[in-house]
């Protein structure tokens, strides 16, 4: 049976908020979340009723993300001086900026591969079908990206993150 | 550090979520996405649910029937692009509210039957037509439709009735004048009747 839509959106909100987060930043987030809600939920009849719904929307979510990242390249933002790497990423909450400077820095497949498995909890059989690829280069893209977190946020663990 | 789900929630995210759920409503109103609209209202009888089709109000449904389940149906039924979306039911809320203040004796609302067929249907097309603090037996209900050996099946298109409170169903008694069966329990009818008698 499928579900009513509002329990999706109750269920998975949060989580593709702050998927869209990573991804993009917190600037965009939530025109990302907005865009994947609406598109998932013209095709939501169609799903399948067995279909795993979060990987559902984390899907629909990278392509709205993708979207946003090809508009920004093609359209740089209006800042007088270029920074040394695209990040768009905003601080979400004092004190962890570093963080998210890091994350923002990291390359779209490394970022896109750390927000679906660590923060979505994809698997990497799943997220290799989002990016494409083998499962093997969606764990590589993860590992680096979780690499280069670490070399440029110290603080950073995965522990307690699925594995 | 952790790069956990967690770490990635924001403080904000209290505030964010339901100003993006409530966004997405208005959204999916505009796309002609939103196939059923709903929202709970306060009530002397209980919390009431009321969803709308874009032709209408489709139902109105008691804490006891389990709004979880009514949804669920509703779904199914109808369609599970289901969203909570106060907006269309403004006009329902607004009138509902001015029956259970004695301030209005008729709803003026488009309604949708859909989730009737056949007699149920014809049934309670015709149950408005028994006056505010007015009330019929079932067998008076058969004669009006032109079947006055349906009493039982009047009974049952009562008793399924998916609009209670603005289709009238509790207006119908039993012959010996006690209330019968009622979609929001025996308590629900006789306030409804003593809220009308009153005025």
């Amino acid at each position: 049976m499928k579900q009513p839509f509002e329990k999706v959106v109750a269920q998975h909100g949060g989580t593709v908020l702050r998927v869209c987060r990573v991804v993009l930043g917190v600037h965009d987030a939530e025109d990302a979340w907005s865009e994947t809600f609406l598109a998932a939920m013209r095709a939501y009849p169609d799903l399948p009723d067995n279909a795993n719904a979060e990987a559902w929307l984390v899907t629909i979510a990278h392509r709205k993300a993708i979207d946003v990242l090809r508009a920004r390249k093609r359209q740089p933002a209006p800042v007088g001086e270029i920074p040394e790497s695209p990040t768009a990423l905003g601080v979400p909450g004092a004190g962890d900026g570093d963080l998210w400077q890091a994350v923002g820095a990291l390359p779209d497949k490394q970022r896109q591969a750390v927000a679906y498995h660590y923060v979505a909890g994809l698997a990497y059989a799943e997220i290799a079908k989002i990016l494409g690829g083998t499962t093997d280069a969606a764990r590589r893209a993860a590992a680096d990206g979780v690499k280069n977190l670490r070399k440029n946020y110290p603080g950073a663990t995965t522990e307690g993150a699925p594995s | 550090m952790n790069i956990s789900p967690d770490y990635f929630a924001s403080p904000s995210d209290p505030d964010t979520l339901p100003r993006l759920r409530g966004r997405l409503g208005l959204a999916a109103e505009a796309e002609g996405l939103l196939d059923v609209a709903y929202t709970t209202i306060d009530s002397p009888v209980g919390t009431l649910l009321l969803a709308a089709t874009p032709k209408g109000l489709v139902r109105v449904a008691y804490d006891v029937e389990d709004h979880d389940r009514v949804l669920d149906t509703l779904s199914q039924r109808l369609s599970p692009r289901v969203l909570r979306a106060p907006k269309r039911l403004d006009a329902a809320a607004r009138e509902l509210d001015e029956y259970f203040s004695r301030q209005r004796r008729a709803f003026d609302l488009p309604l949708d039957l859909s989730l009737s067929k056949w007699f149920r249907q014809l049934v309670q097309q015709r149950l408005p037509e028994i006056g505010y603090g007015q009330t019929r037996t079932y067998g008076q209900v058969a004669e009006l439709v032109g079947n006055p050996k349906a009493v039982r099946a009047v009974g049952t298109a009562c008793a399924t009735n998916p609009l209670p409170v603005v289709v009238p169903c509790h207006r119908v008694l039993r012959a010996d004048g006690t209330p019968g069966g009622y979609v929001g329990g025996p308590g629900a009818k006789k306030a409804l009747l003593r809220l009308e008698a009153a005025a």
